[in-house]
């Protein structure tokens, strides 16, 4: 219990990511709240190579990471972007109010 | 040891609760705030852990930019009226769906957890943790050298996002004058300057 290893961490980055998956299902307010989930399972999935990296001492795992950091940054700009421009054309983000492709 | 668990708790047991606020709490604007705590919180478990460059690259990046990108956008649009819809209105028809699947990950991803373990010897490998040289410095060795191609591509990629964002939130505005730097540096004597001789006691007649 005293004893922290990798199998903490990998519990701290499922739990977070279930709760990831859990947000974007469950969301009934507006997309941004879901672009935050996505920026959560990102975040586990970090911990997850980080642990892996040092418990098993390889760095490699800490570059993917910086990688996987790069990439959720410009999705993120780019999701905030796209929210923006929909907001500017239908005045609403509501989960509920995006139908357009009747999906 | 005592106090690397003292803290690994803390700081994991923060970033779970401020995580399921993310997900539940009922204005969007907290739910940025609680996704900056679970950023500061993951970035200090990564410091401790030993990965410094990436606990501060979290807390500079994602606290510094990313998490007030989504706090300007959360402040530019009007959402403060949907904040009591969480349980109200027609229920979704796919929650029970998405627990069941997202049960289903929390779960394959113990068993996970469950079943790892060491192999006695490592393969061997040129990106070694070694202990006498920083963090940092170790990262840069490794970045720098073998994984040069993923790190420009990188680069590239964040190019191709600021100039995406600039394109689908750019609008032209009319009635707004502007500067016309082609106007400007085309311009030549000839046509900028008149030159009118002048007669004494009869003045100039100016074209409006």
């Amino acid at each position: 219990m005293t004893e922290i290893g990798l199998g903490h961490y990998l519990s701290l980055g499922a739990i977070i990511f279930f709760l990831g998956v859990i947000g974007i299902f469950l969301n009934r307010k507006n997309i941004i709240v879901i672009l935050m989930s996505i920026e959560l399972i990102l975040l586990a999935v970090n911990i997850n190579l980080i642990s892996f990296s040092i418990f098993s001492g390889d760095i490699l795992g800490q570059i993917f990471t910086m990688l996987i950091l790069t990439v959720a940054a410009a999705e993120a700009a780019i999701g905030l972007a796209i929210i923006v421009v929909y907001y500017r054309n239908r005045g609403s983000i509501r989960v509920e109010d995006i139908h357009g492709m009747k999906g | 040891m005592i106090v690397h668990s003292i803290f690994f708790y803390f700081f994991s047991v923060i970033a779970i609760f401020s995580s399921l606020m993310v997900i539940t709490s009922r204005s969007t604007i907290n739910s940025v705030f609680f996704l900056i705590l679970d950023f500061i919180s993951v970035g200090c478990l990564f410091i401790m852990v030993g990965a410094e460059f990436l606990g501060m690259i979290l807390l500079i990046v994602y606290v510094g930019a990313v998490a007030v990108l989504f706090l300007f956008v959360v402040m530019m649009l009007n959402v403060a009226e949907q904040k009591q819809s969480w349980f109200i209105g027609k229920k979704s028809t796919h929650i029970p769906t998405g627990l069941i699947v997202s049960t289903l990950i929390l779960l394959e991803l113990l068993v996970v957890v469950g079943g790892w373990k060491y192999k006695e010897d490592l393969m061997s490998s040129s990106t070694l943790l070694l202990s006498e040289i920083s963090n940092t410095h170790q990262l840069g060795l490794v970045m720098y050298t073998d994984y040069i191609l993923y790190f420009q591509l990188a680069g590239i990629v964040l190019l191709l996002a600021m100039i995406g964002a600039i394109l689908l939130t750019f609008r032209e505005r009319v009635g707004v004058k502007k500067q016309s730097y082609l106007n400007q540096i085309s311009r030549d004597p000839s046509n900028a300057v008149e030159l009118i001789e002048v007669k004494s006691n009869q003045g100039v007649k100016v074209d409006d």
